[in-house]
């Protein structure tokens, strides 16, 4: 049988390629998005790992709740996207500089 | 190997595949397409551990909403991809070098020494006509009632925001003014007019009236 730590290994691959995707993709406020909701899945695994392996369903019950969040984050950061490139014609995050001081 | 182990191993190589694609690839369509099917790949993966309801979920909310929006969005965009990618490989060694750190480090504290099969038996199958569904919802309509209205507010600000940040005025459009259509009151809209209604002079044109025409059509 597959046992729980093969489970959690796989959650922390997950989420070490998710952030090594965002070293990788520093500039493309885009792929960051989608390292993001990668970072997200991984936690889920976790979360539905040990829901499995300890017989109780509160860790679904999260999950549920986690996918609720990252929608609505999706939604809202790609609603910012779409305005930013409307403004500026570029998602290019070494553009963004009005904030710096 | 069972079938349960080579479907694990299966579903999690192609998993990661497609994870590792997702960050390296050029084209942001092919990312979003290659995170599609990292999702699905992992839904399985969820199914395999009898959380059948969520890996359903997986697949209809994020696999067919959130990422047809982010596939909406790639394609809406104009990009010019040539200054995305600058920097990929001089960050690429930084980047490796993490995640490596990190998955030896995670590796280190969830390992089999920790969370094998000794500590943590794998549980029985689920008997037959077990649905997850079921107690999925009879504790997410009782004990978390209070979180999952939070939830559904959550997902209406957003709905709000999302409409408020991308939604702009055109110029030259007409367009109902809801407010003014609601606040408007009778007297703005009916003048009453105050006419003598019975005196002599009205009936008798009335009177002068039928008869000509009736005359007319008698000729």
């Amino acid at each position: 049988m597959i046992s729980l730590s093969q489970f959690l290994v796989f959650g922390a691959i997950l989420f070490s390629i998710s952030v090594a995707g965002i070293f990788l993709n520093r500039k493309n406020v885009l792929v960051l998005l989608m390292a993001i909701e990668l970072m997200l899945l991984a936690v889920n695994v976790n979360f539905i790992a040990f829901s499995h392996f300890l017989g109780n369903i509160n860790g679904q019950v999260f999950v549920f709740f986690v996918l609720t969040v990252a929608a609505a984050e999706a939604a809202i950061g790609l609603a910012i996207l779409v305005t930013l490139f409307r403004n500026r014609r570029t998602i290019n995050v070494e553009d963004l500089t009005e904030m710096k001081g | 190997m069972t079938l349960y182990q080579f479907l694990f191993y299966v579903f999690a190589s192609s998993a990661v595949i497609s994870a590792i694609r997702v960050v390296t690839v050029k084209n942001p369509v092919h990312a979003a397409l290659f995170l599609v099917l990292t999702f699905f790949t992992t839904s399985l993966t969820w199914i395999l551990m009898e959380a059948e309801f969520l890996g359903i979920v997986l697949l209809l909310v994020y696999v067919g909403a959130v990422m047809v929006l982010f596939l909406f969005v790639v394609m809406m965009l104009d990009i010019n991809l040539a200054p995305l990618r600058e920097g990929f490989v001089r960050n690429l060694p930084v980047g490796v070098f993490v995640a490596l750190v990190m998955v030896i480090e995670l590796g280190l504290i969830v390992g089999s020494h920790a969370f094998g099969l000794a500590n943590y038996p794998a549980p029985t199958a689920a008997a037959a006509g077990t649905s997850n569904t079921l107690a999925l919802g009879s504790v997410l309509y009782t004990e978390y009632v209070y979180p999952f209205e939070i939830a559904a507010f959550i997902l209406l600000v957003s709905i709000v925001s999302a409409i408020a940040l991308a939604h702009r005025k055109r110029e030259g459009v007409l367009y109902q003014n809801i407010d003014q259509q609601v606040k408007v009151n009778r007297d703005d809209r009916i003048r009453m007019v105050k006419m003598v209604s019975s005196t002599p002079v009205v009936s008798e044109t009335g009177d002068g009236k039928s008869n000509s025409s009736g005359e007319k059509r008698r000729d």
